[in-house]
């Protein structure tokens, strides 16, 4: 019963926050278009949070999206030029994508191996390789960007008036439901994360299952990246600087327990959603942008004490 | 000098008394208009089966739980306990069910826990005075213990050792002890016990929470019975018996508490030969045939979960052989005993068996998602049954198979366990301390599942620190001590007296 008003928190907050917002601006706001746009900006973030939700649910933490992006973004960008020159086409656009989605992959992977193999906490591990990337990919071009003017397809093309990036979000986010509420690797990522010697007493091959979660998510990374690139047609070291902290603050507002064993898709994606609706309408009310960060941060300890507070009542009732 | 008064013995006026006590969980009623009181200088018994509501009362008592209705007082002062710093104020100590100990921090910093003695400088702690008090209370009552030891590198039985520690330094008038023995070793349960009288003594009241009868026959003064959130009885015990307090428990008489065993012990299935572990067992070997329950007796610490843990791959092997069916199987990990056909329950479900937080289904079917048919998708109406099924068979006490773990109570989270190796249906299953903590009625069907699971021509493992159970149940039994097997005995040719006497004596 409670449990249930619990998860339903982050909606509620979202349909209202929405329902105000539509009162207040129901011209630039409540439009298709302003909709369309708001979730094409949201997709960056809510790929790689579906990632990051099942690390979190794991009981790790993975600092280095940020990092990860801008090094995929580079990597792609590099190889789709020496493969397509400055006007790329479409074989060498494809290969870049590939490229650039592997670099995620491997990154990701890195970071399971480090943790598993060298039993190291995931906060350590990707503190490190966030400088790690970070300082790659500004090495790739000697700190400049590189310029992708053919590369529109991801990150500006519609199908059926859909945004692309959208219908790309919308796929990865029913693969992470999937995956979460589905297949045993999921159930093994709640196991791990609610008691790892439990889990691994009852046969979990704990350190394989982590590799495959820290390589989805650097997966997820590596397609966010392109979609990224694509969208301002250039790939750059200092692309996603303290995205991970929007990403974090996501999903836990979505719900889920920095100690692990909780969390969700669903509540996830609402806490994307609410971060990126509070940012649109804070623009189209013309709300500084250092006021809508101070309004994020109090939403994310509102969000959370919110929760405990559910939590504990329905504990002690 | 002034005189320090003599310690009065055993004033038996009524130190506790709580009036009318009701509390809910959404839809279970876990108490209903309990009274119950206990005097000082005595031992007060509080039986009943799982989910009886014992544990629900005595936190309640210990301010952590709110009750819907009801009142307390404490040495005849009402009392309202809002939180456990309250309940320890008015002098109530806990020793829970589950051990609740500080993992990281060393014995004498978790006894000190929020009472550490000042060091030569304000703000600081002095971990001089705390080894050295801590030393003292533990010398007082016969323990060994070293005070800069880290919990997390202490056994199971010390770890109780220390919870119980921790209660006598805050000078309790009441101590709660809440299955205080489930992982004592015989030798340290009687020391235990010394204590307890030794406390009742200094005119405390203990309230002991055991399913363990023979316990309460030998310590209790008073009994109190519990039942579906009920006081249903409450007497001295001299007036009492066994089969008496059985009946009261649940309600009717119960036979056959150990089953027959009538089953053709078959072929050797199971060789362990040579085993050594980093863990420190040297060179244990033994066979279990088709068919055959072989019990494991020892001391606590004596090696024999570590045998257990060296088989299913937990524990890294420096030399040995386990042959299943014919077959050297190369174990590495649970995944890899599990998959040759290898259970094992773990005896501590906190630390190694279930993942609280989750649905009572998922700790069931984790090992099994093979199993079940679910190794590559998980389909959940399907899971929910299979899991409802498997509690079903042992009787899990729950509001459905999806309730959260934590919200069963101690014995029921144990039987899950059991009900998540029963659906592994291994060839080889090792029992770690089965019954511990599960109610009279629920140990005579686990007893009753080792015999069916023996006539289903499994191998069967039966490690236990209570000789009556392995008496009862086992066809051989084995003695472990300091990680080496000292003795395989026929059970019908040996008595409990051989077996102490084996699992304790040091040769020289
Ligand atoms: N936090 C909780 N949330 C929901 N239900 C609970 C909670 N704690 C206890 N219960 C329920 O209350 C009932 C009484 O539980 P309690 O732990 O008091 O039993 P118990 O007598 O101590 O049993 P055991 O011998 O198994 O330890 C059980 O049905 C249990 O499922
Ligand atoms: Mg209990």
């Amino acid at each position: 019963m409670s449990k249930f008003i619990r998860q339903l928190l982050p909606f509620a907050t979202l349909t209202l926050l929405i329902a105000a917002l539509s009162a207040l601006e129901p011209d630039t706001f409540l439009t298709a278009e302003n909709f369309l746009n708001v979730l094409s900006r949201s997709s960056v973030n809510g790929i790689i949070a579906m990632g990051m939700t099942a690390v979190i649910i794991s009981g790790g933490i993975d600092l280095s999206v940020g990092s990860m992006m801008a090094l995929a973004g580079m990597v792609g960008a590099g190889v789709m030029l020496k493969v397509g020159g400055p006007d790329a086409g479409g074989a060498a656009m494809v290969v870049g994508t590939g490229v650039g989605i592997g670099t995620g992959l491997l990154c990701g992977l890195l970071n399971g191996a480090l943790i598993t193999k060298l039993k190291l906490p995931p906060f350590i591990v990707t503190l490190g390789t966030m400088s790690a990337f970070r300082g790659t990919s500004y090495i790739i071009n000697n700190s400049k960007m590189y310029d992708v003017p053919t590369y529109t397809f991801l990150g500006q093309a519609n199908v059926l008036g859909v945004p692309v990036s959208v219908l790309i979000l919308a796929l990865v986010v029913l693969a992470g439901f999937f995956v979460l509420r589905y297949t045993p690797l999921g159930r093994y990522t709640y196991a791990i994360g609610s008691n790892r010697e439990a889990a691994f007493h009852a046969g979990v091959n704990v350190d394989r299952n982590l590799i495959a979660i820290y390589g989805m998510t650097g997966l997820f990374v590596g397609l966010a990246s392109m979609i990224q690139m694509s969208r301002t047609i250039s790939a750059q070291p200092t692309a996603g600087i303290s995205l991970e902290l929007d990403i974090i603050a996501a999903v836990v507002i979505g719900g889920a327990s920095l100690s692990g064993g909780r969390g969700t898709v669903i509540g996830t994606i609402v806490g994307t959603l609410l971060i990126s609706f509070l940012r649109n309408g804070c623009t189209l009310l013309g709300i500084s942008t250092n006021i809508q960060l101070v309004v994020i941060g109090a939403i994310i300890i509102g969000a959370v004490a919110l929760d405990q507070l559910a939590r504990s009542k329905a504990e002690a009732t | 000098m002034n005189a320090v008064q003599p310690q009065t013995a055993a004033p038996s006026g009524t130190a506790l008394r709580m009036q009318g006590i009701s509390k809910r969980f959404g839809p279970v009623q876990a108490l209903c208009d309990v009274s119950f009181a206990a005097r000082a200088g005595t031992v007060h018994a509080l039986v009943g089966e799982n989910g009886a509501g014992k544990s629900t009362l005595m936190k309640i008592l210990a301010g952590v739980y709110q009750p819907d209705a009801g009142s307390v007082e404490i040495q005849g002062r009402p009392q309202t306990l809002a939180n456990p710093a309250q309940a320890i104020e008015a002098g109530v100590s806990m020793i829970y069910q589950e051990l609740d100990l500080a993992e990281q921090l060393t014995v004498a910093e978790n006894i000190f826990l929020g009472a550490e003695p000042q060091g030569p400088l304000p703000w600081t702690v002095s971990h001089h005075q705390m080894a050295i008090q801590t030393r003292d209370l533990a010398r007082q009552y016969d323990f060994d213990l070293d005070p800069a030891t880290r919990v997390e590198d202490l056994s199971t039985g010390d770890c109780q050792i220390v919870e119980i520690l921790k209660a006598l330094r805050r000078n309790a008038s009441i101590i709660v002890m809440d299955e205080p023995t489930s992982s004592l070793s015989e030798r340290e349960t009687v020391r235990l016990f010394e204590v307890v009288r030794q406390l009742r003594e200094k005119g405390l009241a203990i309230i002991y929470i055991s399913h363990r009868l023979e316990e309460i026959i030998e310590l209790a003064d008073e009994v109190s019975v519990l039942r579906d959130g009920q006081l249903v009885h409450s007497e001295p015990m001299a007036q009492l018996d066994i089969p008496q307090i059985v009946h009261h428990m649940v309600g009717r008489e119960l036979n056959d508490y150990f089953p027959a065993r009538s089953v053709e012990v078959g072929p050797t299935l199971v060789e362990v030969s040579d085993l050594s572990s980093e863990a420190g067992i040297d060179n244990v070997g033994f066979d279990v045939r088709r068919g055959e329950i072989v019990g494991m007796a020892g001391l606590v610490g004596a090696g024999r979960t570590e045998v257990a843990r060296a088989i299913f791959g937990v524990d890294k092997k420096t030399s040995g052989r386990v042959i299943l069916n014919g077959r050297e199987l190369n174990i590495d990990s649970p995944s890899d005993a599990i998959a040759s056909g290898i259970a094992l329950l773990t005896e501590d479900r906190k630390r190694t068996g279930l993942c609280l937080e989750l649905p009572c289904s998922y700790n069931i079917t984790l090992p099994n998602l093979e199993q079940i048919g679910m190794g590559s998708l998980i389909k959940p109406t399907q899971e929910v049954r299979i899991a409802k099924e498997a509690g079903e068979r042992i009787a899990v006490k729950w509001a459905n198979p999806e309730a959260p773990t934590d919200s069963l109570s101690g014995g029921n989270q144990q039987k899950l366990l059991v009900a998540r190796w029963l659906l592994a249906n291994s060839t080889f299953m090792i029992f770690d301390e089965p019954t511990r903590g599960i109610d009279v009625g629920a140990k005579a069907e686990v007893y009753g599942l080792l015999n069916t699971l023996a006539q289903q021509g499994k191998a069967i493992l039966f490690i236990s620190s209570e000789l009556p159970e392995l008496f009862g149940v086992a066809d051989r039994i084995l003695v472990m001590r300091r990680g080496k097997l000292v003795g395989n005995l026929v059970t019908k040719e040996t008595t409990p007296e051989q077996v102490m006497h084996l699992a304790a004596v040091e040769e020289n």
